[in-house]
């Protein structure tokens, strides 16, 4: 089971574009109710309301601030959540076959029924994506909304992860990048997108469409040609006396 | 990454009692009666208490036989298998020894092979996960194996032992120097983990949370790495050098037991580093190591 197949008839996955995302933490609210109720044990939460609260989610949103060598500072938010592998390393490490790779679509899967907990597969993701649930002792993970995606009682719109049913600002985008005319492929194609720390052979599914490029900004002002004012008449002959005293 | 007590005694005591029983696997000793009895109860004790211990961090402990099944990819699966097959394996060596069967000693060879393949999968658990570059690194399975032959020589009443163990003072110097340089050799930053760096330089401008969760916990342990200098020499005195000292003064008994106690908690205490000084690149989105 923890082989991971060879390829995938699909490869379903998310393009986050980091131009748009304002980081309203929409999607990390949207996943966690989706997903509390949804796939598996439900995401608990521990000390929910006292001094050190402590939960699971599956779906987190960083803020950096990046200079550019030139210009003005930017803020970049940045969700971070599984990237659905092709070669990912935290199904080949666990021992019980609970994680698994799906060959027909490529979502990675926890099956809760048969995890141990043991951890394995969270330290094995360079991506932070796997939080062990403290309530059930069983690991969770981006199941890629597999109990929406394909959910035929839900209305066909609804029919995509929560995370971007839920994002106010079309940040997110969900389909197919095994089929290069997809709208996730297209948009990644066109915008440079990127998977996060190639080097580790992990061959993440994900894009993340890099921020366009920013306005240069200009130093003088665009009122400038009205503020040089030439006083002409008295005003000019007392403007010319005033500055000879 | 968090040093969970569990696996570092799991780690240490299993690693000494597979390495002991290696040395009666291939009947480097070969006690006989009530001794026997003890000697390899020492032994299997060690390597069962441990692997017991290895189960009290697990979520589910009730499923642990499913860790049986994956042993064409998963280490941590490889190592269930070599480590009760091992144990199954020695267990009419051990009666021989304790009920003076005669078997022949080639009888041990194959289970103490497996003795040592234990630890070397369990190494394999750490060695194989990139994430953690300080791990990621062949120096990592000779760590576990030298303090496990060390450890073992030790516990096996070895005339060599001492020299194992100054063994293990250069080994832990380099693993330690070459450890060191690990994550930076791998060249991931906050600008590489993010992709951000084609932009320009990245920092942290806002948590993605106020509150503390798995990943922090477990991946992102800095508590105690300010007294890692000072731990990694007490671990030195206490793994190596003190125990190979005695027994280079005194052969008799008391020496090995008073090396091997010794020798345990240095153990111990070069585990815990382990882990806690290991950087799991996760920590990276969090501007943190």
């Amino acid at each position: 089971m923890t082989s991971l197949p060879v390829s995938t008839e699909k490869r379903l996955g998310l393009a986050i574009d980091l131009d748009t995302c304002v980081g309203c933490q929409a999607c990390v609210t949207a996943c966690k109710g989706w997903n509390d109720q949804g796939y598996g044990v439900p995401l608990s939460d521990q000390n929910p309301y006292g001094a050190e609260p402590s939960g699971v989610f599956l779906n987190r949103v960083h803020s950096y601030a990046v200079q550019p060598i030139d210009g003005a500072a930017q803020t970049i938010n940045f969700p971070r959540s599984c990237l659905h592998c092709e070669d990912a390393p935290c199904v080949t490490v666990c021992p019980t076959g609970a994680s698994y790779k799906r060959s027909e679509d490529g979502i990675v899967l926890v099956n809760e029924d048969a995890c141990i907990g043991c951890g394995l597969c969270a330290w094995a993701c360079p991506y932070g994506a796997r939080e062990m649930d403290a309530a059930a002792g069983v690991m969770k993970k981006c199941t890629l909304c597999v109990d929406r995606i394909y959910n035929e009682n839900l209305p066909e719109e609804d029919r995509e992860p929560a995370c971007v049913r839920g994002c106010p600002t079309g940040a997110r985008h969900f389909g197919d990048f095994a089929d290069p005319d997809s709208k996730v492929s297209r948009l990644s194609a066109a915008r440079g997108g990127y998977a996060l720390m190639p080097d580790l052979g992990t061959k993440p599914v994900n894009r993340y469409l890099p921020p366009r490029k920013k306005d240069v900004r200009q130093d003088a002002s665009i009122l400038a040609p009205l503020l040089d004012i030439k006083a002409s008449g008295f005003a000019g002959w007392l403007d010319r006396v005033l500055g000879k005293i | 990454m968090h040093p969970a007590p569990s696996v570092i005694v799991f780690s240490v005591l299993s690693g000494a009692g597979f390495g002991l029983l290696f040395y009666f696997g291939f009947g480097f000793a070969h006690p006989s009666g009530l001794m026997a009895f003890l000697w390899w109860g020492l032994g299997y004790s060690l390597a069962v208490i441990g692997l017991l211990a290895s189960t009290f961090h697990l979520g589910n402990p009730k499923r642990a036989w499913r860790a049986f099944t994956q042993w064409r990819t998963s280490w941590l699966s490889r190592e269930a298998w070599a480590s009760v097959a091992a144990l199954v394996l020695l267990a009419p060596m051990a009666l021989s020894d304790w009920l003076d069967l005669g078997l022949p000693r080639p009888f041990g060879w194959l289970g103490g092979a497996l003795a040592l393949l234990t630890v070397f999968t369990t190494s394999m658990i750490y060695t194989q996960i990139k994430a953690v570059p300080r791990w990621h690194h062949w120096l990592t399975p000779v760590m576990f194996l030298s303090f496990a032959l060390a450890g073992g020589a030790v516990l096996a009443g070895q005339s060599f032992a001492a020299v194992f163990l100054a063994a293990l003072v250069v080994m832990l110097l380099a693993i330690w120097q070459v450890g060191d340089g690990q994550f930076a050799r791998r060249a991931q930053t906050l600008g590489t983990a993010t992709g951000l760096d084609r932009i320009g330089d990245v920092t942290v401008f806002e948590q993605a949370h106020t509150a503390g969760n798995y990943l922090l916990r477990e991946m992102i342990f800095v508590v105690g790495r300010k007294h890692a200098q000072k731990l990694r020499a007490i671990a030195l005195a206490l793994a190596a050098v003190i125990p190979a000292g005695l027994l280079a003064i005194s052969g008799e008994v008391w020496a090995f037991a008073l090396a091997a106690i010794c020798h345990l908690i240095g153990a111990l205490a070069a585990r815990w580093l382990f882990f806690a000084e290991a950087e799991h690149v996760v920590g990276l989105f969090y501007g943190k190591r």
